[in-house]
């Protein structure tokens, strides 16, 4: 077995002298797989980082090529390792990094550095992508004039931004001075048969530039590939690609739409129940939902009754013609309007009114004119004039897919996804909006003999899963629907009878009225599956009262909250990404500095290191 | 009188029920409140600590309307307390009246409930306000203590106790025996007003000398009735106490005891009795009397069926003369004989009424003891501002109404005006089957409630005004009681018409008591439903005045008329 390289970071913490972890080191190195597997959840996880082996790194100097991935869902560390098969077949030596654990001297020493990566939430890079991303954006970014470089750019069309975090890392690398070895790819969903050219014709302009070289047998070190039997051993049922996608999706059967929200609750939050059977869509916990939306009939026919266009007018969409009415049910977003929208209709359609709302140095106007403005309004106020239906359409976004975190566990409920909806209802100009696939969801009402059918695809998250082993700790955060995901987790831990101790934090507006799921939590509490729970009702306390969130709780009970860290806890994330993720990251960078006794920095980089073990895991939207 | 010990105090704990060794175990109530208080995850307390929050006039309730429609949504059910205070007499004064209305509509459902023992409710108290919700009461000078549980209740007396010299002497005796027999526990100022114990009590101090650490077998209740008024119900409690007045001055008491309520339907051996005459004793033995009788009970009542555990079943089963002797042994001394007295009616007497110090008092008709403002009045706006216009006190009935007290004669029109004003003056509409109306709280928040009470009574009043009105019997009093299930919390029994939930919509219905509350109804007709309620008392209310004797009650008269028998006693209620 080749010698195990392991994260220096790690070793630098550790509370060993340099003789220990040594010894420790070649203990580690000469334990089969099995000893690796019950040492790994006996340590509680953090076995992982203290093995984790860039593929290639072997000691004679930096790799020829250093691949970089940026990924969420797993897509691009999927073509990371079709790259690292690519420059294997070629006898390329490399070294595979995910993004979170790429630091300032890997770039400075890199000589070709293959960026994959993806884009999420509203253009933003993948979680893990942030450091790196932030690294190279700021002041302290390396200069990179020695280095080549081409990056592989996944994304979504439907999404406003597309490949926006690929088109970024493009244009900063070459801004800090190094060089494109090949044109950036971009990938839509479809992304294997685009993803496999740029890998061919990277790997060969790559061997053009470095003959020779005998085929190098660490391309498949077996260290990742023990860790990967080590994740696989500790996981349920193997995951089963499956046939169904967004082009594609599974008609499942709704078996029930149960309301959670009492009434009186400023909220309304659905309980679904969808039937997988016959699908083959084998998900785990901490996957989501995908679910193909269609406009309200009602929503079209109030649009086409203000356009100037017929309803029967042909349009082209990927390539169809379709009737326009059949577009704007199917094919267009037709709520809420977004800059580069508004930007396409205002050239198209001259109105010096919103040519001068964008000129605007000051966004805040645009922004205000945006905010809950949707199509139906900006088409009211501005009428498209001397455009044809055609031109409309193509000025419109797609209708993008929306996820739903999965609420449950196919261990406890085979065949079943069930999912925690918030349904989006709010009034703006005068209107009633509705959420366009929550309110079509809730809208979902038992009528006797028909099946209620919801069109839907699993959506994988790799980087949300349970802990490998069944005895490590967890804390969870979700407040809101942030919670869905945890009673995946919950009843997939009680169905696996795992002893791992349990902590929940949850919150939202009001005891009597939001408490989701608050039953389940009692009951698995009475059982002693869920070792704790706090929870934080924001609008519960005297009005003028400052408002309880979860990160208040979090802060109460820091000590302990950082003792479970210490014990090798895994902590979870789960919900509004605008206000509450960044506020519960403060709380948790606070509470390891206060009572892990470290400076601010210091902190951040424990955090850091949580997040490389994957022990820190967030899915927030 | 030799009857074996059975399942008294006598027995160890493990052959009683399970209650005894709750309270045995909870550390004088201690139980596990504190950490259940805490517990932000649930809106209940434990199991076991809600026995013991009784005995802090602290009931765990939850809305039963939305109870199926909280478990789908999965949501616990809607955890709230009701919290009964403590007030002996009945007499508060206005501040604290504004002090209560105001928690009301702070920390608890908006109203404020008068009971039938005098008293407020207050429903609807979420656990997180409970604490500040009883440290207000606290404030006001009053609290919560031995309102429910297995302990002496509030002490009620004829009301009002500022009418006359003898009713402030029997307001008087009702706090004095409420204070002499309160329970000591130090749990309730450490976990509910949260105040640390003094320096200098030792805590391994007996906490309840008179109470002992299983406290009583079930509740016990004491009433003193001034006559000739029988407002109170003086034979429906464990102990009554008929005043004996003599120049204005109440010189001692008859007792009676044994006296309650509560049954099941159709288990014969649970029955609503009568308290026996037990004798008299003079006015200074009376706490002395009181207390023995309470600890005769304490020792002897039954610890193992508590159904069976109230003091009635102690005297049915042993005897008043056990008691009288068992009383006489305690006390040193034995009860004289019982003095004659009379009682002419247990309703109240509404509007103005002069005392004897030439101040004038108003009561006013409560439908239901609920103060609350609705559509048509403004009643809990009106007494707020009655409240604090004629500062003095205000004295609650055990016929859930109100009596406005001290008012100057000059000061009358005033009040009158605005009782008008908010739409709350008696009514002159009102029938006299009305206006001698209660109900009991049930549903939705009476755990043990079958059917509906007193939110149904004043509708089934319209439908039976209009026939007495036909009749004639417009202006004639006649009593009707109305509670959700047999226990008796308007003491229905005593009524001329009683109307007893089974299920939801459906009633037993008993005639015949007297109007001076000295003898039982009678069933008449079993598990009806509205339609069939009509159609039984439609008729009688005809033949009732077409046939009826001078001053003839109508309870006297359905019996004499052979509709039901009179009833004798009450363990043949059930037979
Ligand atoms: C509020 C009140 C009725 C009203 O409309 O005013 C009332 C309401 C309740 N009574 Fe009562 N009782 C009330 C006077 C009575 C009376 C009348 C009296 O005392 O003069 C009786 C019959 C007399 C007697 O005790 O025999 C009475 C006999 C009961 C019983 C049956 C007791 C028995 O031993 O037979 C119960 C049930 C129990 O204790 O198990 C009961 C239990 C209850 C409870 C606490 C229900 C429970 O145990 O869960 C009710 C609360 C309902 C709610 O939501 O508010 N209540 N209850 C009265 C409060 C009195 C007070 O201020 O203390
Ligand atoms: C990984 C992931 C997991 C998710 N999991 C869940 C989940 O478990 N449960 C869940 O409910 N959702 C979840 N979501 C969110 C979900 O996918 C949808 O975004 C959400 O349901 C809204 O979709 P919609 O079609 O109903 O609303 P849309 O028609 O898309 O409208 C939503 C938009 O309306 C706008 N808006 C909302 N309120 C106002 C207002 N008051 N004023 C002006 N504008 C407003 C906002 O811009 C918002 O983006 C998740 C999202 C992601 C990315
Ligand atoms: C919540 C979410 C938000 C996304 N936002 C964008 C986006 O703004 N722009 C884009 O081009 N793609 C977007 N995508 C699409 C992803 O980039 C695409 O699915 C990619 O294949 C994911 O790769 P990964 O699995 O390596 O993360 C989004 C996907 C998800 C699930
Ligand atoms: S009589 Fe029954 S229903 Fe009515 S309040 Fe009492 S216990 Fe409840």
């Amino acid at each position: 077995m080749s010698a195990v390289v392991t994260h220096a970071s790690v070793w630098a913490n550790a509370p060993f002298d340099p003789a220990l972890a040594e010894e420790l080191r070649s203990l580690i190195a000469r334990l089969d797989a099995t000893q690796r597997l019950w040492l790994n959840g006996y340590i509680a996880g953090s076995i992982d980082a203290l093995v984790q082996a860039p593929a290639a790194a072997a000691p004679s100097g930096p790799p020829l090529v250093t691949i970089l991935y940026g990924s969420h869902s797993g897509n691009c560390e999927q073509l990371a390792k079709q790259i690292g098969n690519a420059l294997t077949q070629r006898g390329l030596g490399f070294l595979t990094l995910d993004m979170l654990d790429c630091r300032k001297t890997h770039l400075q020493e890199a000589r070709n550095v293959l960026v994959v990566v993806s884009t999420h939430g509203e253009g933003d890079p993948p979680e893990r992508a942030l450091p790196l991303h932030e690294l190279l954006h700021s002041r302290k970014a390396p200069k990179l004039d020695h280095l080549k470089f081409s990056v592989l750019a996944l994304g979504d069309s439907t999404y406003e931004r597309y490949c926006e975090t690929g088109r970024q890392f493009d244009a900063r690398l070459e801004a800090l001075g190094a060089q494109r070895l090949h044109a950036r790819t971009e990938c839509d969903v479809d992304f294997h048969e685009p993803a496999q050219q740029w890998i061919d014709a990277v790997a060969e302009e790559l061997l053009r530039a470095n003959p020779v070289q005998a085929p190098s047998p660490q391309a498949s070190s077996p260290v990742s590939s023990l860790l990967h039997f080590a994740a696989a051993a500790n996981r349920p049922a193997a995951s089963v690609a499956n046939a169904y996608t967004r082009k594609n999706p599974f008609e499942a059967t709704v078996m029930s739409n149960q309301r959670l929200t009492a009434p009186g609750s400023t909220k309304d939050v659905r309980h679904i129940e969808l039937s997988l059977e016959g699908s083959n869509i084998h998900y785990e916990p901490g996957d989501a939902i995908g679910v193909v939306p269609k406009n309200q009939e009602s929503d079209v026919g109030a649009l086409l009754g203000v356009l100037p266009f017929g309803a029967e007018h042909p349009v082209t969409v990927g390539g169809a013609e379709v009737s326009l009415r059949q577009a704007l049910l199917d094919h267009f977003d037709i709520g809420l309007l977004t800059q580069p929208l508004v930007e396409r209709y205002a050239a198209a359609v001259n109105t010096p009114l919103l040519t001068q709302l964008l000129a605007a140095e000051d966004s805040t106007a645009l922004q205000r004119y945006l905010n809950g403005r949707h199509l139906l309004d900006l088409i009211q106020e501005h009428p498209p004039e001397n455009l044809d239906a055609a031109t409309f359409a193509q000025l419109l976004r797609p209708l993008a897919p929306r996820l739903y975190s999965i609420a449950s566990s196919l261990r406890a409920t085979p065949d079943e996804a069930h999912l925690t909806v918030s349904l989006v209802r709010y009034q703006s100009l005068g209107r009633e909006r509705r959420g366009v696939v929550s309110g079509w969801l809730a809208d979902l009402e038992d009528q006797g003999e028909h099946d209620l059918h919801a069109p839907v695809y699993l959506q994988r998250n790799p980087a949300f899963r349970l802990p490998a082993s069944n005895d490590t700790p967890m804390i969870m955060i979700g407040p809101g629907t942030g919670v869905a995901p945890f009673r995946a987790f919950l009843a997939d831990r009680e169905a696996s009878g795992a002893s791992g101790q349990n902590w929940l934090f949850f919150g939202d507006r009001s005891f009597h009225s939001d408490f989701l799921y608050q039953t389940e939590w009692l009951d698995w509490r009475k059982r002693g599956l869920l070792h704790r729970i706090d929870v934080a009702f924001s609008r519960d306390g005297a009005p003028a009262a400052p408002k309880t969130y979860v990160q208040h709780r979090m802060h109460e009970h820091g000590r302990e909250l950082f003792e479970w860290l210490q014990n090798g806890a895994h902590l979870y994330l789960c919900g509004d990404a605008q206000s509450m993720a960044p506020d519960v990251d403060q709380a948790l960078h606070r509470i390891v500095e206060r009572h892990g006794s470290l400076s601010s920095d210091e902190a951040a980089e424990y955090v850091l290191d949580l997040q490389r073990q994957r022990r820190y895991q967030k899915d927030v939207y | 009188m030799d009857m074996p010990r059975r399942f008294d105090l006598s027995r160890p704990l493990s052959e009683l029920h399970p209650n005894e060794q709750l309270k045995f175990d909870s550390r004088y109530l201690r139980g596990t409140l504190q950490e259940g208080l805490a517990d932000a995850i649930t809106g209940a307390i434990s199991d076991d600590d809600t026995q013991l929050t009784k005995f802090f006039g602290i009931y765990q309730q939850d809305d039963r309307e939305v109870r199926d429609e909280r478990r789908r949504a999965r949501l616990e059910p809607l955890y709230q307390f009701m919290v009964r205070v403590r007030l002996p007499g009945g007499l508060c004064t206005t501040d604290q009246w504004l002090a209560l209305d105001a928690l009301a509509r702070d920390s608890a459902n908006g109203s404020l409930r008068l009971t039938t023992r005098q008293t407020f409710q207050f429903h609807g108290v979420l656990k997180r306000n409970l604490r500040r919700h009883v440290q207000g009461i606290y404030a006001t000078g009053l609290d919560t203590i031995a309102a429910c549980g297995d302990d002496n209740r509030n002490v009620i007396c004829t009301a009002n106790p500022l009418f006359s010299t003898a009713h402030r002497e029997a307001g008087e005796t009702a706090r004095r025996l409420g204070a002499h027999l309160l329970p000591r526990t130090g749990a309730y100022r450490e976990i509910l007003l949260e105040q640390p114990a003094a320096d200098g009590i030792d805590p391994a101090a007996e906490e309840e000398p008179l109470y002992g650490r299983t406290y009583l077998p079930r509740k016990f209740k004491i009433a003193i009735a001034v006559p000739p008024q029988n407002d109170i119900d003086v034979y429906a409690h464990d102990l009554g106490l008929i005043a004996i007045v003599q120049d204005e001055r109440i010189v001692g008491y008859n007792v009676l005891a044994g006296g309650g309520m509560g049954m099941t339907h159709k288990i014969a051996a649970t029955f609503p009795r009568l308290g026996d005459i037990a004798g008299f004793c003079a006015a200074e033995d009376v706490i002395e009397v009181a207390e023995h009788t309470m600890c005769i009970q304490r020792d002897y009542g039954d610890r193992h069926d508590r159904s069976h555990a109230r003091f009635k079943y102690t005297i049915e089963d042993r005897g008043v003369e056990w008691f009288r002797e068992e009383l006489a042994r305690r006390m040193g001394k034995p009860l004289s004989e019982a003095r004659p007295f009379h009682l002419d009616s247990s309703g109240d007497h509404y509007g103005w009424q002069q005392g004897s110090d030439g101040r004038w008092h108003y009561t006013l008709f409560i439908e239901n003891g609920r103060v609350a403002d609705t559509d048509q009045h403004t009643l809990m706006s009106g007494l707020r501002e009655i409240a604090r216009t004629f500062p003095g006190a205000f004295a609650l009935t055990t016929n859930q109404n109100l009596t406005i007290t001290g008012i100057t004669g000059s000061e009358r029109a005033r009040l009158e005006s605005l009782l008008r004003q908010h739409r709350i003056a008696n009514d002159d509409h009102h029938t006299g089957l009305r206006r001698q109306s209660m109900a009991c709280v049930a549903f939705p928040t009476c755990g043990l409630a079958m059917a509906e009470s007193e939110r149904y009574l004043p509708a089934l009043i319209d439908k039976l005004d209009a026939s007495l009105r036909q009749a004639g019997l417009a202006q004639q009093p006649i009593s009707i009681r109305m509670t959700g299930c047999p226990n008796g919390c308007a003491r229905p029994y005593l009524a001329e018409i009683a109307l007893v939930g089974k299920a939801p919509g459906k009633y037993n219905l008993y005639l015949g008591a007297s109007a001076n509350g000295d003898r039982l109804n009678a069933l008449h007709r079993e598990n009806i439903g509205e339609q069939q309620i009509l159609e039984t008392l439609q008729p009688l209310f005809q033949r009732y005045a077409a046939e009826r004797q001078p001053n003839e009650g109508f309870g006297d008269f359905v019996i004499r008329a052979g509709v039901v028998p009179a009833m004798p006693a009450g363990r043949d209620f059930q037979r």
